[in-house]
């Protein structure tokens, strides 16, 4: 049975006037949804593929740094956030050992909780991202690729690599309209055990219907150089930004 | 006080009560992540059969938080009422289980009696069935503008959000709703933003709906507490006063509220005069006390029914399970969100409270549409007060999976349940349902279609 009222839907993407049969959804309705849902369990569960990140980050003239966090699989991933906001030893030590050079942003990208996302839309929002940055002069550091990463990751990884800001581009959690969605999130003076009050989130960013990369870019070169003149990140640096998510329920 | 026992050659030893409860709960994520559940199978059944041993009191006698630190431990204690727990005051948590399962009609009068440990307690070594068999026995009614909880009725919340709270976005899901025969709990909105400006413009549209098309039904937008205050002293038409809270004062700390701010608030839409004395909305969820690393070592389901404790002193219309939002690492799968479902029903029932669940999931939890219908059927057969209601299951501001205004058509159908009186009159004035608990062919010729604010003054 048809609803009459189905024009209501131009006001909104929420599954009106679905009409039914008897009391459940009519079959295509039905059908719709399963698809939805089965893109997003698929984008929660691929691994990540780091292959064309890594080549669009030398295509950068910047240097790839392949790391880890210990989780072992995506089952441990979605059980254990607390082993995807820290690296294993092996990239610990391969951080600490570094030379020192002088960096304003430590890049970090990780699959998140969408490896579809980062694999659709990472390399073109990276692309626009440096270079946004370089039209501001700031100096990058290496970009670290770490599969199975939670935000809070980035803290660690800008505190070795002695950087002024970390920024985290990380899949977020697919939602039933969007399952390639990407999220940045930006700490000042990055240091373990930073709070998500310290953050700056910019999300929804899934070109054509969500944030285009552009449009992500130049928010976060701007919210970047206020961040470097003010000397802090997070709830203090701007209130009309997107309202930042919590990272237990989204990463 | 230590609990040990050996079995099979085995010697378990339990440190404290606190631990005991943890080791005794039913496997899930969140205690596994805060490293208190227990190692084996083996440990959980031992620590289930210590743990029926232990005499009601002892809750009362050992605080598993204590109150000198812990103003929900002092509220517990405070309002802990000797006379109604006298029936059970000699039993253990097992010989309380037999206690239940034995039928004596109504437990209503038991509430003030119980603690939320003692409820917590007994809920660990209850099987799916007794919770359902016993929460069915439980009554619980609220009152504004209809009455939840009523035997053979289900009611549901309208829950019509939208990423950028468009009015007319919203217009359209609630007229969606209503025409499905949704709404009786509440039509309450989730608001994409907190600002006062924003979220005073959805409450005018709520009451210009309810009004105009005289339904019996509550309006909520679920801001922060300290919004709706501001809006209250605006003149904003607040029905319901919403919250989040949890089951520590350091976890309600992280929600920025305490129980002397939630007075404050009650105290306010008091005077507003709108309803009568239900005039509370509070969401729940375990998991929630652990997320803010304010647990005191209590596992996650005990942390929930303390919440219940906190939800009690304020006596609200509704209070809502929203079971499986938190996510897959405090809840991982189907099997662990509709025992914490049945759970949470269960032990917020047995404390006095208009329970609803919202039977839901997140993408990265391992959980599907199969799971909710399988908690959604179980609930309608508990007697839960209300469930949620959104357009084809999909909440597109939450980005997560709920149930739809066609689930609740469904358990209607199969349980014979009915909404909220009022409301069914309403529903059948309209012509939306036909006089027999069912959508009327044409509920499309209702005057709703034609005269819906916002959308009806649209220059087509």
């Amino acid at each position: 049975m048809n609803d009459s009222w189905h024009t209501l839907r131009r006001y909104t993407q929420a599954r009106i006037a679905q009409g039914r049969s008897g009391c459940g959804l009519p079959t295509s309705s039905l059908l719709d949804f399963q698809l939805a849902h089965a893109a997003a369990r698929d984008a929660v569960r691929q691994p990540w593929a780091i292959d064309r990140c890594v080549r669009a980050v030398e295509a950068l003239g910047l240097e790839a740094l392949s790391l880890a966090t210990p989780v072992a699989d995506r089952v441990q991933y979605l059980q254990r956030p607390d082993q995807g906001r820290r690296l294993d030893e092996a990239s610990r030590e391969r951080l600490e050992t570094r030379s020192r050079e002088a960096i304003d942003v430590a890049l970090v990208i990780s699959n998140g909780l969408s490896s579809t996302a980062v694999d659709r839309h990472g390399p073109a929002l990276l692309n626009t991202i440096v270079e946004a940055y370089r039209r501001n002069g700031l100096r990058l550091g290496p970009v670290c690729l770490v599969p199975n990463g939670r935000v809070a990751l980035a803290d660690e990884i800008g505190a070795l690599l002695g950087a002024r800001l970390a920024v985290i581009i990380v899949g977020e959690r697919p939602g039933l309209s969007a399952a390639d969605s990407l999220g940045i999130y930006l700490t000042y003076a990055p240091r373990i055990g930073n709070t998500d009050a310290e953050r700056n989130c910019i999300s929804n960013i899934h070109p054509p219907e969500g944030l285009s990369c552009q449009d992500a870019a130049a928010k976060l070169a701007h919210l970047s150089q206020e961040a470097l003149r003010r000397g802090l990140s997070g709830v203090g640096l701007k209130d009309d930004m997107p309202k930042w998510l919590p990272d237990s329920t989204f990463t | 006080m230590n609990y040990s026992t050996t079995v099979h050659a085995k010697n378990f030893n339990f440190r404290n009560l606190r631990t005991l409860m943890a080791k005794a709960s039913p496997r899930r994520a969140a205690d596994e992540l805060a490293g208190l559940a227990a190692d084996s199978d083996l440990e959980r059944a031992v620590a289930q059969r210590l743990l029926a041993e232990v005499p009601l009191k002892t809750f009362i006698e050992e605080p598993l938080i204590a109150p000198e630190h812990d103003e929900v431990s002092r509220l517990i204690l405070d309002r802990h009422d000797d006379e109604a727990f006298a029936p059970v005051a000699s039993l253990s948590v097992g010989a309380f289980r037999d206690w239940l399962l034995a039928d004596r009609g109504n437990l209503s009068a038991l509430a003030a009696g119980l603690t939320p440990e003692m409820v917590a307690a007994v809920s660990k070594i209850l099987r799916n069935q007794d919770l359902i068999a016993v929460a069915r026995r439980c009554r619980v009614v609220t009152r504004f503008r209809d009455t939840i909880g009523l035997p053979g009725r289900l009611a549901t919340r309208l829950q019509p959000n939208h990423p950028t709270d468009d009015p007319r976005g919203i217009a359209a899901s609630i007229l969606d709703g209503l025409l499905y025969g949704s709404g009786d709990a509440v039509i309450g909105i989730n608001p994409a933003t907190d600002h006062l400006d924003n979220v005073h413009t959805l409450l005018n549209l709520l009451d210009e709906i309810i009004s105009r098309h005289e339904i019996p039904t509550q309006s909520c937008v679920l801001s922060h507490v300290t919004t709706s205050m501001e809006l209250m002293r605006r003149g904003a038409p607040v029905d319901l006063v919403f919250q989040s809270i949890a089951g520590t004062e350091a976890a309600n700390r992280g929600f920025g509220i305490d129980l002397a701010l939630l007075r404050e608030a009650r105290a306010m839409a008091e005077s507003l005069g709108r309803g009568g004395r239900h005039l509370m909305y509070f969401e729940t969820g375990q998991g929630s006390a652990l997320s803010a690393n304010a647990h005191h070592g209590v596992d996650a389901q005990t942390c929930e029914a303390r919440a219940y404790a906190v939800a009690r002193e304020f006596s609200p219309l509704l209070v809502n399970t929203v079971v499986g939002f938190i996510g897959p690492e405090y809840l991982y799968d189907g099997k662990q969100i509709i025992r914490a479902g049945l759970e949470d029903h269960f032990c917020g029932k047995l404390l006095g409270l208009p329970m609803g669940c919202d039977i839901c999931y997140t993408n990265h939890a391992e959980a599907d549409q199969n799971d909710m219908d399988n908690l959604l059927t179980l609930l309608g057969v508990a007697g839960c007060s209300y469930i949620m209601g959104v357009p084809g299951a999909d909440d597109i501001m939450l980005a997560y999976q709920s149930t739809s205004f066609h689930d609740a058509l469904y358990l209607r159908q199969v349980l014979g349940l009915r909404p909220a009186p009022e409301f069914e009159d309403w529903l059948e004035r309209m012509g939306i349902f036909d006089g027999r608990n069912r959508l009327a062919d044409g509920q499309a010729a209702t005057p709703l279609l034609s005269h819906f604010p916002v959308l009806s003054e649209e220059p087509t």
